[in-house]
Order: structure tokens, then C-alpha cells, then sequence
């Protein structure tokens, strides 16, 4: 199990080990950022000291860094150090004491979800002292998978456990030199994932951050770590659903998968962040940092997600084909509906013999939502025979909002064949006609219709994410058909 | 005389201030009122923007800090007006009104302008701010500033071709607008002004080329201003010199109804970049680009295509391929963009590209702004190698593998070439792409 | 290998082919197919789709994606996988496609005297002159009632499924091969492009020339008539007999000999 994510209370009543003043302590935890919360968020994880030198260097050069303006998104400035780094499990008096606290237009959403009221408390950000079964759930699985050697736990406990596992491959796939945010992420990550699936070895199940039952709040940058050795195989299932907060949170996560030799990992997220109000009020800014590196000959990373939360997303699920004969893959939906933006897309960058690609991208435009695809493409001059093949597909419902595809192509061997494609449409008025004529709900029409759209990217998607993804899609649409 | 005008870095681009002060009061009509107003802004703009870095979106893949680094001088006063031979440069049977610039400077002596119908008036850009500078004032002050250098030459230009089209006006000849450079370190900025009213309709070649291997600079504008129901078209043949530095912009506004009709040809210069920007003013325009770009050697060929679809029912087209051997590099980045009322827009864009040899490169772009639903919208881009199964089709009667290669470029390149709409143009460009071909020599008697 | 060796002894096969086994991507194609082919004969052979044939055919002509496994082929002697395909196409190997390649901004006539020239080439003969080859080609397009207008077209662009497969048939009758195969000729043919196409075939029948046609349907063989017919199936051939064959297939469909092949396949294992 993690180390208890520590209270505020306890912090400030407990005197610091390091030798830090506590009025620094609590200061920092409070709001802000600076070299002293980042030693203690490392203190109050029992960390390694690579592990504290490694976030003072990443928090160093994000210092020298600034915020990217070009994604094609827009949101007021952040105010960096108006955040809370390292908060401890939400005080329960800021949140709800119970659903009937809730919004009700939240739980609505949940139950045509299909989420079971104890996780709808979950969701909903209800404090809940005894966290439901999954502790029970969580320990069967774990000595399953610890008898065929996996590692699936939290980032702080592997660090605890594993730390040889975290030291070679942490920052090994995003260096915290990459970008802003994943600088600050590297410097102030609370928690996140860990998995290690060793040679030869067939992960039996999906795995889930649903199972894991220890991420009671793994805070606004979490890190998820994949490593999937010689000729290994995992499925892992990343659901995200957020409380409904008024005010706009940033969310910075970073994952690095590794696949090395005949290696194969398959990624899945379905991202329903809160997206704000129906005028554009609060919602989450998801600004993450995802890549896998097939540094193995004959390695496999698919990436499959379906966008539909947030108000703002910045994310580009990448592969690096390092490895002869790797394979990357990218599936993705992304729906905006009322005010939200989406810029997103993939980076495929081929480096090995032989190495293949394939894109598929459906962006889904409603309301006045913003979408945009924005991929590279990138054949290196040692990729002999790259191979790459994109779509990028766009549906438009209504004329207020937009669609935007941006891919870059940088092809440096003549030997590669890549082909991009992209088209943008509409739902037909014939379209919708006909299906209602044969006694169809416009909604339930436009629901159909855009399932059908998404079909290729679902179809990649573990059964029962895919019913929740269409459900997701569904509910999303809501009141973007007159 | 010749005044140095040093292209310097961005942080010191004092040099050419100072060279426009000079010069500023020999340009042709630096004696009117609005247009050194507009000179003076325009430098204003270049000096505090200096020249693009590779950290500017528009120039990530394109670096143009070699150009910075050599002085190049405005071109020689008229009087010293070089000899030269236009006749390689001319196109047998094509009927053209031939007008020569020689350095950047327009050659009496060497053009060749036949009888004019009525409301056609075709002249040098100089004559007219000597004579009647007003006809410039409406083009000049449209900020077509696309990209820098487009100040850069609103601020130095001194000639180039101005035609203008009396509503209902058809020029039944082509118009051959050839530059022609001379000499080492010549910057020359043209600016052509084309102006067709309601209904009017010509076809203009925009020629580039060099007498001998010198290095220059070539920074042209050319600003096309389509009015309802009129029709242009527009063939930009860039084949610079070896050593040359070729930048262009085409700036196009249509009018409602319009038709434009562009063919880009590069096969010249050192670095060129070229950027063919229309916008649809007002509803029902078409417009179709094509582009061929076929380089070797160490040259760089960037195209920048823009159709802004502003209003509705709009129709465009782009077609642009790519030929790159040896250590070349092509850049395109083609852009459509859907403005939010601009419905029933019906747009495409293509990009194709073949490298020929292990050093060549390319950095592709096509992209997609879309702010209105009922649209008709779609791009495409490909890089790869000639198609396995047509290069066996060829071999299998009995065509050995590198004439069929040869052949299969050809033909992937004259897609483009085959757009051409004069046939006195379009065959001689097919002799010129066939010269330029590797192993054209297996292609006899094909075009 | 001798090209214009028109004294070839009597009695040598045009084309033997021994236990060929195909394979494209991984996937075994053929697997073990026997078939010998004498000057003058016509040879059809039939099969279910997927069955190989086409795999037979553009493995004949040289088609690089295929991978032979296993087996050999000799073409009046000599072993013809060694070749590259333009070399088979000079020694008289001669494939119609299926899907002819369209090649835009190549013109038909550039294309039809390059191939006969390269042929005439190597044969060495002197290459013809753009007069001697205009009047060649005009006499065979009559045989094939061809617009003249389609020679300065680009090759196959535009052209209907008809005119495509005439273009065929045309540029066979320029390059005279001695092995003529047609792959799925007939496919999208109407009626009347079915006759004019099969008329072509029939004047180019020879006692020199061998052909092999690639058929899924009877229809075809009712205008060309073949000596033998050979069924396809699972990538061998699995049944063989006269033009009566065909008759049958058409009555009886194919699966009769699947379950023929099954039950023999089934004894031979006891």
C-alpha cells in the first residue's frame, strides 16, 4: 500500500525531520511553489534522494521555461503560484457531505452513466471515510499478478519498493527537459501508476486505474510509469472522471510507457474531465504529457482515447519507433461541446528499419466547442521503410463551432511512404430525417450517427469502455441538437 | 551609383533604414504625398519585425539566415542597363505582350508589347508613379503583408508590371512578365500589380530568371485584385539562377463570382519561398492553385498556399507535387480556412511528394481551419516512392526499370504541367521538366 | 537464353511448372502447383476467388511482392523465375492485367513503341521509326475496332473497362509473345466488348503462341475456345479435362470439387 497521503494537520503539527522551519512548510503547502515544496513533498513521501535531486533539477529548468502559447487553445493566464502543489485528500469541509449536496446535473450524468452510487460519492468528490471494497478487490488482483512478477502499484510505492525500476526508467521516455508542463510535473507529482510487466509475461487482465484502490487523490499531476519488457504484453485502462469544481483546475499528468523487444503495450483512456458550465464556468485544463517508446525491435504501443471531459485539453499521445519493426498506434475521439477546446493529436517518430504507424482521428465539433488535430509525423533519416497512414476526420454539429487539423510531415528518407488524409463533415438533415421518420429521437439519432462516425476508434477500445465511450459520447451531446 | 543595402540580422537591421534613406528620394515617385508615407511605414514595420528566424511558424522549416549574411545592392540606375539575350527565355508561338525586367528595372528595348484593345492598359509600375501614381494608390495601400518581406518591398520597390482590365475587358494575348538578373548581390523588389474589373479576363506569366550564375536576391510582390465575374490567370515560372535567393509573394482578393487560376512552377534558386495567398471576398468565387516544385542539388523550395474562404458558396482547389533528388529539401504548407459564414464552401487541398534520392527532404503542412458546418472540406498528403504495381505494369512490357522510373516521375510531374492552359507554354515547360528530369535522356520524343 | 530461336525442337513444352508454392505477406498462396503448356495449345484455368490464380499469373510475369517458396518454372527450357520482368516480357512472357494501370500524363502510343522497340531490341531487329510504327499499330487496331483517339490519351486514364482491356489485347498483338496469359480478361466486359476482346484473342491463336487464361466464369471460353481446362483451388490444381469441364463448372458451381478434393485429401491421409 502507498504511504497515507499526509493531512495538513499533521504536517503542521509535526515537526519536519529535514530541518526545514515549519513556517515554510506550511506556507508552501498552502499555495505556491518553490524549492522548499518541492523538498517536502519529497520528505513527506519518504523519497529516495535521487528522487528529490531529480525534481529539484526538473523544477530548476522549469524555472527557465515558459508557457507554450501555440496549441490553439485559449484560456485566461495561470497563475502558477496561486496553485496548491501537495494537498493532502480534499478537506472535508470544502467538499459536499453527501449527494444530496451535489449538483443534481452531475448526478443525472452519472446514473446514465451507469456509475454505482458508491463511486458517484467517489466522483462527485463526497468524502467517503471507508473507500468502497476496492481494497479487498484491489488485494486479489495484486497477488495474481505479483506471482506471474508483475509490479502494478502507486508511483510511491514503487519508488519505495522498486526504486531501482523508478531510477531507470523514470524521465527515461519525457525527460523533465521536454516541456512546461511536464517540467512542472516532474518537479511536483504527488502520485500516479506504476506497472512492470517482466519478460515473456501476458498481464491476464486489463489493468485499470479503477483497481487502484490506493489513488485516493493523486492530486492535479499525477505520473504513470509503463514498462513492459521482452516480449511482455499489457492492456491498461486509464478512466478519468473529475469533481465538478466552479473554478478552472490545471491538470499536468505525465506517462511514459517502454516497451522493449517484441514488447506490446495497449493504452486506453477515457477522459471525462469536468468541462465546465454550459457558459463555459470552471472545468479542467488538461494539459498532459503521454509518450511511449518502443525501444525494442518488433514493439507494439497503441494509444486509444476518447476525449470528451475538460475544458480545455493538451495532450498528444506520442510514439517513439526506436526499435526495427515497431509498431505505433494512435486512435482518437475528441468531442467538444458548448465552450470547451481541444488540441490534440500525436507525434510518430520513426527511427528504426521497418517501423509503422497508424492515425486515426475523429475530432467532433458542437455548440461552440473548439477542436483541433495537431499531429507529426517524423521519418528520421535511418527509418528504411517507414510507413505511415493518417486520418483525420472532423464532424461539424452547428455553425458556431470549429474544426482544425494542423499535421506537420517531415519525411528525411526516400525509402518512407506516408499518407495523410483528412476530411470534415456534417450530419445531413436527410440523415437525421431518415432515421427519425423510423422513429428515432433526434438526440438518440445524433448519438447514432456519431457512433458510427467513431466506429474505427472504438472499436480498438476493451468492450466495456467502449459501451461507457458511446454512453460518454451520448450524454456529451446533450443539447446540441435543436 | 549602387547603394549597399545589407540584409542584417534581426538585432541590427540599422543598415537598411540607413540605405532607405539614402535611396528613398531616387525611387520612382518619391515626390508623392501617400506613397512615401507608405514607404517610410512599411521599413518602419520590417526594422522593428527584422528578418524571420526558424522559431516563427511560418519560417520553422525554411532558414533564411544565409540571405542575412551577404550585402546586396539595389539594382543599377537605367541608363547602365545591362545586354542581354531574352530570346532562351521566350516562348515560341505563344503570342505574348513580352515585358522585360532586367536588375529589377523595366527594358523598353527588350519588350515587346503589341496593340492593346481598348480599356487594357499594360505599363512598367515606374511609368505609372511617374505619370499617373493615383492608378497604384488603392494596391499599394493594401496591407497584402503575408510575410515580412512584403514589407521589405513595399518599402524599396521601385517597378514591375502594372496591368489593368476595363470592366468587360478580355486580353486575348498572354501577358510575359520576364525578370531577368544580371548581376552579383542585385536585391531587386518588383511589385506587379494586376487589377481586372467586372468581368475583364487575362492569363499573366510571372517569369524568374537568370542570365549567368550570379547571386542575388530576388523579393517580388504581386497583387491581383479579381473583380465580380472576372477571371485571371496566373503561372509563376521560378527558374533563378543556381546561386539565387527567390522570395515571392502572390496576394489575391476576389471579388464576387471571380476566378483565379494559379500554376507555380520552381525549379530554380538557391532557397526560394513562395507564398500564394487569395482570399474570397465576397460569395461564389473559385479558385484553383496547382504547383510543381522539382529541385536537386542542396536547393530549398518552400511554398506557403493560402485560401481563405471569407464568404460563401467558394470553391477552391490545390494540387501541389514535389520532385526532390539529391540533398534538396521542399517545404509546403497549404492552408484552408473556412471563416464562420462562409457555408457551402467546397475546398481540397493535395500535397504529393517523391524523393528520389537518400539526402532529399520534405516537411509538409496541409492544413485546415474550419468555422463553418455546412462544408465540403479535405486534404491530402503523401510522401513515397513511384507506384510498385504501375512500375510493373511498365516492366512487364518489357520496359527496363530505369526508363520506367523515369517515366513515372515524368508523368507524376506533368500532373501539374498538363494544368497549364497554352499550349505554346505548356510544351515547352514539358521540354524544360523532361531537361530537368534524372535519365531524361531515356525519354525521347515523349512530350 | 536463345530469344529469336524460331527452330525450337518439337515436342519442348512452352512452360512447365513443378510443385510451385507461393507465399505474399506470410500467407501461403499456392501450395504445390503442377501445370505444362505446349506451344499452340490454350490452357484455361478456373477457380473460385482466392483460389490463386491471379497469384499464378502475375507470379509468371514477375510480380516482385510474391515470394516463390517452393517449386520451378521453365519457359522453353529455362528457368524463368531468374528473370526480371522486363527480361520476360523480351523473351516473349506476355500478362494482361486484370486492372490495366492507369498512368496519367504518359501517353498510350509513347508507352506501346517503347515496349515494342525494347522488344525489337533485344530480338535485334531495328527499332521502328514513328511512321513505320504509326501504320503497325492503325492495322492492329482495326482487328480490335479501337478508336485512334485512345493512343494519344494517357495510358488506361480514363478509359472505360472495355477500352482498358482492348488496350490490352492491343499491346499483346504488338509484342507477339510466344506465352500469352490473360488474367480475368473478361472481367467487366459487356457482351458486345466480350466479342470484339475475344475476336483479338482468337486471331493471335498460333501453333507457335501458347496462351493461359485466368477465368472465373464459363462465358469467356465460349468465344475462346480452350484445349484444357484446369481448376484451382486451395493453390493447386485439383482437376483437369477438356473445354467439357468448363460446361460443368458453370452447371455445377465449384463447390462439388471442393468436396471432391476434400474426400480425396481425406483418403490419402488414411
Amino acid at each position: 500500500m502507498s504511504t497515507p497521503a499526509p493531512r495538513l494537520d499533521d504536517l503542521i503539527s509535526r515537526e519536519y525531520q529535514h530541518g526545514f522551519v515549519s513556517e515554510v512548510e506550511s506556507d508552501a503547502i498552502a499555495h505556491g511553489l518553490s524549492e522548499d515544496v518541492i523538498r517536502v513533498i519529497s520528505s513527506k513521501k519518504n523519497e529516495p534522494p535521487f528522487m528529490l535531486e531529480w525534481r529539484l533539477a526538473a523544477y530548476r529548468h522549469w524555472l527557465t521555461m515558459r508557457e507554450p502559447e501555440w496549441a490553439n487553445v485559449h484560456h485566461p493566464p495561470i497563475d502558477f503560484q496561486d496553485i496548491i502543489y501537495y494537498s493532502a485528500p480534499k478537506s472535508q469541509k470544502n467538499g459536499p457531505k453527501s449527494l444530496d449536496e451535489v449538483d443534481p446535473e452531475l448526478l443525472r450524468v452519472y446514473e446514465k452513466l451507469g456509475v454505482p452510487l458508491k463511486e458517484r460519492e467517489m466522483l462527485a468528490g463526497v468524502a467517503v471515510d471507508a473507500v468502497f471494497d476496492s481494497v479487498s478487490v484491489g488485494t486479489t488482483f495484486k497477488e495474481k499478478l505479483g506471482s506471474m512478477g508483475i509490479v502494478f502499484c502507486s508511483f510511491s510505492e514503487a519508488v519505495q519498493e522498486h526504486p531501482e525500476l523508478v531510477q531507470k526508467y523514470l524521465g527515461s521516455v519525457v525527460p523533465y527537459t521536454d516541456n512546461f508542463f511536464a517540467a512542472l510535473n516532474s518537479a511536483v507529482f504527488s502520485d500516479g501508476s506504476f506497472c512492470y510487466i517482466p519478460p515473456g509475461v501476458r498481464c491476464p487482465m486489463e489493468l485499470s486505474t479503477y483497481f487502484r484502490i490506493n489513488a485516493k487523490d493523486t492530486g492535479q499531476f499525477e505520473r504513470t510509469l509503463i514498462i513492459a519488457d521482452e516480449g511482455a504484453y499489457v492492456s491498461y485502462l486509464e478512466g478519468c472522471t473529475a469533481p465538478m469544481r466552479d473554478e478552472n483546475q490545471l491538470h499536468a499528468a505525465v506517462v511514459e510507457l517502454v516497451a522493449m523487444e517484441r514488447a506490446q503495450i495497449k493504452y486506453s483512456t477515457v477522459q471525462n474531465w469536468y468541462p465546465g458550465d454550459k457558459e463555459g464556468k470552471g472545468g479542467i485544463y488538461n494539459f498532459v504529457t503521454k509518450r511511449g517508446d518502443c525501444r525494442g525491435a518488433r514493439s507494439r504501443i497503441s494509444w486509444t482515447q476518447v476525449e470528451t471531459g475538460s475544458a480545455i485539453t493538451w495532450k498528444y499521445p506520442s510514439c517513439i519507433l526506436r526499435g526495427d519493426e515497431s509498431i505505433g498506434e494512435f486512435y482518437s475521439v475528441a468531442l467538444t461541446n458548448n465552450y470547451q477546446q481541444a488540441d490534440t493529436g500525436t507525434k510518430m517518430i520513426h527511427i528504426g528499419r521497418n517501423t509503422k504507424s497508424t492515425i486515426v482521428s475523429k475530432g467532433i465539433s458542437a455548440g461552440r466547442g473548439q477542436n483541433a488535430y495537431r499531429g507529426l509525423v517524423k521519418v528520421l533519416k535511418s527509418a528504411d521503410g517507414a510507413r505511415n497512414h493518417s486520418q483525420c476526420d472532423s464532424l461539424l454539429l452547428g455553425d458556431r463551432c470549429g474544426a482544425h487539423t494542423f499535421p506537420y510531415i517531415e519525411v528525411k528518407n526516400s525509402t518512407a511512404q506516408v499518407e495523410h488524409e483528412a476530411s470534415t463533415s456534417r450530419i445531413g438533415e436527410d440523415q437525421l430525417f431518415y432515421c427519425r421518420q423510423r422513429g428515432l429521437s433526434a438526440e438518440d439519432a445524433v448519438s447514432m450517427i456519431v457512433s458510427g462516425f467513431c466506429k474505427e476508434v472504438f472499436k480498438e477500445l476493451p468492450m466495456e469502455f467502449a459501451v461507457e465511450a458511446q454512453k460518454l459520447l451520448g450524454v456529451s451531446l446533450e443539447g446540441s441538437v435543436g | 551609383m549602387m547603394a549597399a543595402v545589407a540584409l542584417a540580422s534581426q538585432t541590427a537591421p540599422d543598415p537598411v533604414a540607413a540605405d532607405f534613406t539614402r535611396i528613398a528620394s531616387a525611387l520612382p515617385g518619391a515626390n508623392v504625398a501617400w506613397l512615401a508615407k507608405l514607404r517610410r511605414q512599411a521599413l518602419e514595420r520590417f526594422v522593428e519585425r527584422g528578418l524571420p528566424t526558424t522559431r516563427e511558424e511560418a519560417w520553422k522549416y525554411t532558414n533564411i539566415s544565409a540571405l542575412a549574411k551577404r550585402p546586396y545592392t539595389l539594382g543599377t540606375k537605367s541608363d547602365v542597363t545591362p545586354v542581354v539575350d531574352v530570346a532562351p527565355f521566350t516562348f515560341a508561338d505563344l503570342g505574348a505582350h513580352l515585358v522585360v525586367f532586367v536588375d529589377g528595372r523595366f527594358s523598353p528595348a527588350l519588350s515587346r508589347i503589341g496593340a492593346l484593345q481598348a480599356g487594357c492598359t499594360l505599363a512598367s509600375v515606374a511609368d505609372v508613379l511617374a505619370r499617373e501614381p493615383e492608378r497604384l494608390e488603392a494596391a499599394f495601400a493594401t496591407r497584402t503583408g503575408h510575410t515580412i518581406f512584403s514589407d521589405l518591398n513595399a518599402a524599396f520597390a521601385r517597378d514591375g508590371l502594372y496591368l489593368h482590365l476595363a470592366a468587360g475587358v478580355t486580353l486575348g494575348e498572354p501577358v510575359h512578365a520576364l525578370f531577368v538578373t544580371t548581376r552579383d548581390d542585385v536585391v531587386a523588389h518588383p511589385r506587379n500589380v494586376i487589377v481586372a474589373e467586372a468581368g475583364a479576363r487575362a492569363f499573366v506569366i510571372e517569369h524568374h530568371v537568370s542570365a549567368g550564375a550570379a547571386s542575388y536576391f530576388t523579393n517580388a510582390v504581386t497583387q491581383i485584385d479579381i473583380g465580380t465575374k472576372a477571371s485571371i490567370g496566373h503561372c509563376k515560372l521560378q527558374q533563378e539562377g543556381a546561386r539565387a535567393f527567390h522570395i515571392a509573394g502572390v496576394h489575391i482578393a476576389q471579388r464576387r463570382s471571380s476566378r483565379f487560376e494559379s500554376q507555380s512552377i520552381a525549379l530554380g534558386a538557391a532557397l526560394s519561398r513562395a507564398d500564394i495567398a487569395t482570399a474570397f471576398d465576397d460569395e461564389g468565387c473559385e479558385a484553383s492553385l496547382a504547383g510543381l516544385y522539382l529541385v536537386g542539388g542542396r536547393q530549398h523550395v518552400d511554398h506557403h498556399t493560402l485560401v481563405d474562404h471569407a464568404k460563401p458558396n467558394g470553391t477552391s482547389r490545390a494540387l501541389y507535387k514535389g520532385v526532390l533528388d539529391d540533398g534538396a529539401r521542399g517545404v509546403f504548407n497549404g492552408k484552408i480556412i473556412v471563416r464562420p459564414d462562409a457555408q457551402k464552401t467546397d475546398a481540397h487541398l493535395a500535397n504529393h511528394n517523391l524523393l528520389l534520392s537518400k539526402s532529399a527532404e520534405i516537411d509538409t503542412k496541409p492544413e485546415l481551419t474550419i468555422d463553418a458546418d455546412d462544408v465540403k472540406c479535405s486534404h491530402g498528403a503523401t510522401v513515397g516512392q513511384l507506384d510498385e504495381t504501375a512500375l510493373f505494369y511498365l516492366r512487364s512490357r518489357a520496359i527496363d526499370p530505369a526508363t520506367a522510373r523515369a517515366l513515372l516521375t515524368y508523368a507524376f510531374a506533368h500532373d501539374v504541367v498538363e494544368r497549364v492552359p497554352l499550349a505554346p507554354l505548356r510544351t515547352a515547360l514539358e521540354r524544360t521538366l523532361l531537361a530537368r528530369l534524372p535519365q531524361a535522356e531515356r525519354l525521347r520524343d515523349i512530350a | 537464353m536463345p530469344s529469336n530461336d524460331k527452330q525450337r525442337t518439337s515436342g519442348e513444352p512452352m512452360l512447365v511448372v513443378r510443385d510451385l508454392a507461393v507465399k505474399v505477406d506470410d500467407k501461403q498462396i499456392l501450395r504445390g502447383l503442377d501445370l505444362t503448356v505446349n506451344p499452340g495449345e490454350v490452357h484455361a484455368i478456373m477457380g473460385p476467388n482466392g483460389s490463386g490464380k491471379s497469384t499464378l499469373a502475375q507470379v509468371l510475369a514477375g510480380r516482385e511482392a510474391f515470394t516463390v517458396t517452393g517449386g520451378e518454372v521453365r519457359y522453353q527450357g529455362h528457368d524463368l523465375l531468374a528473370l526480371a520482368p522486363e527480361e520476360r516480357a523480351r523473351e516473349g512472357v506476355f500478362l494482361a492485367f486484370q486492372y490495366p494501370v492507369e498512368i496519367p500524363g504518359v501517353s498510350n502510343v509513347y508507352l506501346l513503341k517503347a515496349a515494342v522497340n525494347a522488344v525489337r531490341r533485344h530480338r535485334g531487329e531495328q527499332e521502328l521509326d514513328a511512321m513505320e510504327f504509326l501504320s503497325l499499330i492503325r492495322e492492329k487496331m482495326k482487328l480490335l475496332d479501337m478508336n485512334d483517339q485512345l493512343l494519344f490519351r494517357s495510358v488506361n486514364e480514363g478509359f472505360s473497362g472495355g477500352e482498358k482491356k482492348r488496350n490490352e489485347i492491343l499491346q499483346m498483338a504488338l509484342l507477339e509473345p510466344a506465352l500469352a496469359i490473360l488474367d480475368e480478361t473478361d472481367s467487366g466486359l459487356d457482351i458486345d466488348a466480350l466479342q470484339v476482346v475475344s475476336k483479338g484473342i482468337n486471331a493471335l491463336r498460333s501453333p507457335e503462341r501458347a496462351m493461359v487464361l485466368v477465368t472465373h466464369y464459363q462465358r469467356l471460353l465460349d468465344y475462346v475456345v480452350p484445349d484444357f481446362v484446369h481448376v484451382l483451388a486451395h493453390g493447386r490444381i485439383v482437376k483437369s479435362g477438356g473445354k467439357e469441364l468448363a460446361l460443368e463448372l458453370e452447371a455445377r458451381g465449384y463447390g462439388w470439387i471442393e468436396q471432391e478434393t476434400a474426400r480425396e485429401t481425406a483418403q490419402a491421409a488414411k
